[in-house]
């Protein structure tokens, strides 16, 4: 039960008024809301951890509202009066409190919530939301006379600041509530809400500021954001921690049927999910990726024998459906919901009895944030059930739910502040009131993410905004920001202005494509793909990338159905309805999150400790039995490497339990090097645990004749010459460039003048990578890029530190065929794509096929003919 | 309309050979086309000065892009050593672009242009060029069986440009997107030459009104080899 407060201290914090409000719902203020009441009385930034359920955000406003009644009750306050004019203009009333959340949906919930205590008590209070959705006329009213407390997000903050106004806007500040903060810190938005705050520390020096947060794994790093930092001292916010919820029961599921060896779809305990659906009152099964939600979604269907009202919700389908889902599960109409992390954040839907995560937790703090999405009352344990989908995430249920009972947490650490988003945020800075290099440079270090920033790095950022940050001065006459006489840098013309107003914000999304559902046209596969009926109904959206990657007549899962890949027309799919069974297309690409280095150590951990096998179920305790019998199980410290033959190839699995970003970056960076040692390599796939490499050579008799030294394969030097070397032709290599081209301004997603955004950015920034990378590899970039790829799609720090860590730690085993521990991943060869081939060899292959067809057929035959 | 599929012919150099109305014409990895017989080296769509074009409109593109595009066009004429160059239109950007080309590459064209006799052919973005570029301007040029212009009117024998053909292959998963050659026996639109020029799909309805047909073939330009691969089998 939380504790209540000394009744001295709730009278001194808590005015009568307040105190009343809380008896009459028979509520008691919490001791972390009362710590924060203290916090802001003393004019203390701080940290609120609390766990979901625990009043956080009431914690967070409740100095704002006692602030705001006693100061602004006072007679007839004329509103935001002027009483004096020019530079130094100040009003009377004016912006108290910003609310930031990574949410806009969080935002207006909040606003509503809000609205219920202030109307009670009567308030003098103006509360209102600003976000990309807010009509333009009510922006303008905000910016003349603004709200009490205004709620709104990163983006629109950034927006705010760079104008002429902001002065004046911000001057009355005196509180900013940042919430789900754990989750802000972790992208580039939170790097662009860190400049924000710097910003409004120069502009309102009495601010406070308070972070609202889920545990994290280190909260110093949060209470550095919170406060303005100086160039050789850190600077912490206070820390309020509140009381821990009942501790969460989390079971893996001790399914009945035979654990698959690979696969993520869990199709083995479908009937045992259901039975939990059937059993509570309101269940969220949670999954990894859109694909697998689909699928899992249409398994229930297939036997909802019941009719349970079961849905699905995912952020590829159209928002209103996403909205009608949410509603229905707000009033409790609905039993089960499928979903992805499209539910991980945002607002309390109504009693959710139960947790199913279907798949990898990949991370012990994510899970345990999926987990409080059950049961929102503080004093009852959430449930949780942990459904693995193949033998490896057995291991790594058992790890997280491990962390889970010890309360270990493995948030990521605090960003570096990247250098596209400084960027974008010094034209901000220069659409507002012009500034001073040092005086900038300054302010920026205050934000915690730049604290370390050097000059260099800021001065070639100012050199980037103004005439591109190109070696060869050529466009100085196109400056978009430009020194006036004092040495203030200003935007050299509105057109500017206005096309960062159009562009900021730190979410390149990626190239989405709507799915419209039409009759299929098999009978006249012909011409042009403008001879499909367009129209159709609108089924959502789905990544670009994943429709390039398929062919006319292949069957995918989508919207809960099956359907099949009919044409491509501007930036819409159209798609017919499949009758097939099964859909061709596997496209489980392992969700964004990687396996979290910590979960992964556990994993280890656990593997090589025979006594804490026993809490295994005993199908995998024997799998691992056998490996161990056969070949080896790998120990915490060393990379155990298998070398076998099978079919005509022969293979190189090896074990470095990093997560499939960097492990598809190593088997690159492998198959270049077997190439040079002459072992011909064909390709690789990559899952969370393991790596296969196939190739001709034999490369078991390579290594014992010691044509094949598996140390120096291994040499963390892989990450110099031949990384450089695959970087300059790597497309996830590009695709980050393309974000920070996209987000430093470089390339504008829209134009002035056509402010609908188009499908494609204006310039193909794989162009800008190739010429940049040619004639000057140090641009500005090119290194934020790199900066981004240590950490992004390909994870090379995490690599990096594994290299490092198994060095001297090789173990080779050479088997006659393959070990039980390699099946999962050899079984995921023909589910992935393949990777590591030349794209000549593809090309060639597509040619060969043309051959065939050429001899025997029509060209324009029907191409569904490809399907396999 | 005969349905004859198109001469594949590759060669262990990764050339590969375009007949086009009764000429053999040859690929180069780079996008050129070279007419052997004639010493003849064709170009299209240069661009030169996109960079700053865009730079002028707020859009500070690198400005390495006339540099890259002539470092390659001088590989490919010292690869050819060709008597004759066409570059096919659109060379330069935009009507101002051939004032704002550096000088260090106003010389290097110069340089190439030593000795060799030089035709530019008008396009749309260029459609009035200046004297003082040397060689010779003109807004299309027939050579025995063939005729070379900027846009293609679909006319037997006719080597165009314009629209910068690209096909995007998949298998396995994987998509590869390309430049490339579209041909069929007939004519052939040439891929776009400069470093900044993106691509337009060879399945385009552009492509069916010079083509007719599905029935020719986009000679895909690979890392080491130029493959021939059916247009249906393109998207």
């Amino acid at each position: 039960m939380p504790r209540a407060a000394s009744p001295e201290l709730l009278d001194e914090l808590l005015p009568e008024k307040f105190r009343q409000w809380f008896a009459a719902r028979e509520w008691r203020a919490r001791a972390h809301q009362l710590a924060l009441l203290a916090k802001a009385r003393a004019r203390r930034s701080s940290l609120l951890i609390a766990p979901t359920g625990a009043g956080k955000t009431l914690a967070g406003f409740l100095p704002s509202l006692v602030e705001l009644d006693l100061e602004r009750q006072k007679p007839a306050r004329p509103r935001a009066a002027l009483t004096s004019t020019g530079r130094d203009v100040q009003r009377t009333g004016g912006l108290h409190t910003l609310y930031i959340s990574p949410l806009k949906a969080l935002a207006v919930d909040i606003a509503r919530n809000l609205e219920r205590p202030i109307a009670d008590m009567a308030l003098p209070i103006r509360v209102e939301t600003r976000t990309g959705d807010t009509p333009a006329t009510r922006r303008q009213r905000q910016r003349r006379y603004p709200p009490d407390i205004l709620l709104t997000t990163p983006e629109q903050l950034a927006l705010l600041l760079a104008s002429d106004d902001a002065p004046l806007l911000f001057a009355s500040l005196r509180h900013v509530v940042l919430d789900e903060l754990h989750a802000l810190v972790t992208s580039k938005r939170g790097d662009l809400l860190s400049l924000g705050l710097a910003r409004l520390w120069q502009l309102a020096p009495q601010l406070r500021v308070t972070g609202l947060s889920a545990t994290v794994a280190e909260p110093d790093e949060l209470r550095r954001f919170l406060v303005p930092q100086m160039p050789d001292e850190i600077n912490l916010a206070d820390l309020v921690i509140a009381e821990a919820g009942a501790a969460p029961i989390v079971e893996m599921l001790d399914t009945q049927e035979r654990l698959p060896w690979a696969g993520h779809s869990a199709r083995h305990a479908l009937g045992e999910i259901y039975d939990l659906i059937k059993a509570n009152k309101t269940t969220l099964v949670f999954v990894n990726t859109r694909s697998q939600a689909e699928m899992l979604f249409q398994e229930l269907w297939r036997i909802n024998d019941d009719g349970l009202p079961i849905a699905l919700h995912h952020g590829s389908l159209d928002v209103a459906q996403r909205r009608k889902v949410e509603d229905a599960m707000a009033t409790g109409r609905l039993q089960g919901v499928v979903c992805t992390s499209s539910l991980d954040l945002g607002i309390d839907w109504g009693d959710i009895d139960l947790v199913i995560n279907v798949g990898a937790p990949k991370g012990a703090s994510r899970m345990m944030q999926r987990i409080g999405r059950a049961n929102h009352r503080l004093d009852e344990p959430s449930r949780a059930v942990m459904v693995p989908a193949n033998r490896f995430e057995v291991l790594e249920c058992r790890a997280a739910i491990d962390a889970i009972a010890e309360n270990a947490q493995d948030t990521p650490p605090l960003r570096t502040g990247a250098l596209d988003v400084l960027a974008q945020h010094v034209l901000g800075r220069a659409c507002g009131e012009p500034f001073l290099a040092d005086e900038l440079f300054d302010e920026v270090r205050s934000a915690a993410p730049y604290q370390d920033l050097a000059r260099r790095d800021f001065d070639d950022v100012i050199d980037f905004v103004a005439s591109g940050g190109y070696a060869l001065k050529s466009y100085e006459r196109f400056a978009r920001i430009r020194q006036t006489k004092d040495g203030r840098w200003r935007v050299a013309n509105p057109k500017v202005r206005q096309s960062y107003r159009l562009n900021v914000g730190t979410i390149v999304e990626e190239q989405m494509l709507k799915v419209r559902l039409v009759r299929s046209r098999r009978a006249s596969a012909s011409g042009s793909t403008g001879a499909v009926a367009r129209g159709g109904r609108l089924l959502g959206q789905i990544e670009e990338y994943f429709i390039e990657g398929l062919t006319p007549g292949d069957t995918f899962v989508f919207g809960g159905e099956i359907v099949r890949y009919e044409a491509l027309a501007e930036d819409e799919v159209y798609v017919s309805r499949a009758n097939d069974k099964d859909a061709r297309v596997p496209s489980y690409m392992g969700g964004k999150f990687p396996l979290s280095t910590y979960l992964a150590e556990r994993v280890r951990l656990l593997l090589a400790d025979r006594k804490a096998w026993r809490g295994l179920p005993e199908q995998v305790q024997d799998w691992l039995s056998l490996q161990r019998d056969v070949s080896q199980i790998p120990g915490p410290r060393e990379l155990v490497v298998e070398t076998f033959p099978r079919a005509a190839k022969n293979y190189l699995v090896c074990y470095p339990f990093e997560g499939r970003l960097a492990h598809q970056t190593l088997g690159m960076l492998l198959t270049r090097r077997l190439e040079r040692m002459h072992a011909r390599p064909l390709g690789f796939v990559a899952n969370e645990y393991a790596l296969a490499v196939w190739a001709l050579g034999d490369m078991s008799l390579m290594i014992r004749q010691h044509r094949l030294d598996l140390d120096a394969l291994f040499d963390p030097d892989m990450l110099g010459d031949d990384l450089e070397a695959w970087l300059a032709e790597s497309a996830l290599m590009k695709r980050t460039f393309r974000n920070c081209a996209i987000i430093s301004g470089l390339i504008p997603r829209r134009f002035v003048g056509e402010e609908k955004s188009r499908r494609q950015v204006l310039f193909s920034t794989d162009l800008v990578y190739d010429v940049l990378r040619k004639h000057q590899p140090d641009h500005l970039l090119l290194r934020a890029a790199r900066a981004d790829a240590a950490t992004g799609l390909l994870d090379l720090r995490r690599l990096g530190d594994m290299l490092t860590r198994i060095k001297g730690s090789i173990h080779h085993r050479e088997l006659d065929k393959v070990s039980p521990l390699a099946v999962p991943v050899m079984l995921e060869i023909g589910r992935e794509p393949v990777y590591g081939e030349a794209s000549d060899t593809l090309l060639a292959e597509a040619a060969e096929e043309l051959i065939h067809e050429a001899t025997g057929q029509a060209f324009d035959a029907p191409i569904s003919s490809h399907r396999k | 309309m005969t349905r004859q599929s198109p001469p594949i012919e590759s060669d262990p150099s990764g050339r590969a050979t375009l007949h086009v109305n009764g000429v053999d014409l040859h690929t180069d990895l780079s996008g050129a086309l070279v007419w052997e017989e004639e010493r003849l080296v064709i170009v299209s769509d240069l661009h030169l000065e996109k960079g700053s074009s865009f730079a002028a409109r707020g859009v500070l593109l690198p400005p390495y892009d006339s540099t890259a595009t002539i470092t390659r066009l001088a590989a490919v004429i010292a690869r050819h050593n060709p008597r004759r160059i066409i570059a096919l239109g659109d060379s330069f950007h935009d009507g101002w672009a051939h004032l704002r080309l550096p000088e260090a590459e106003r010389a290097a064209v110069a340089a190439l242009q030593r000795g060799r006799d030089w035709i530019w052919i008008t396009g749309n973005h260029d459609p009035e060029l200046p004297r003082d570029l040397g060689g010779t301007i003109a807004s299309d040029i027939g050579i025995g069986a063939l005729t070379f212009r900027h846009e293609p009117t679909g006319s037997a024998g006719e080597i165009a440009g314009h629209l910068h053909p690209k096909a995007r292959v998949s298998t396995r998963g994987r998509a590869i997107d390309r430049r490339c050659f579209a041909c069929d026996g007939q004519r052939a639109v040439m891929p776009a030459f400069g470093a900044y020029t993106g691509g337009l799909s060879i399945r385009h309805a552009a492509f069916a009104k010079i083509f007719r047909s599905l029935g020719f073939m986009a000679h895909v330009l690979g890392d080491r080899r130029v493959h021939a691969i059916a247009a249906a089998r393109c998207y």
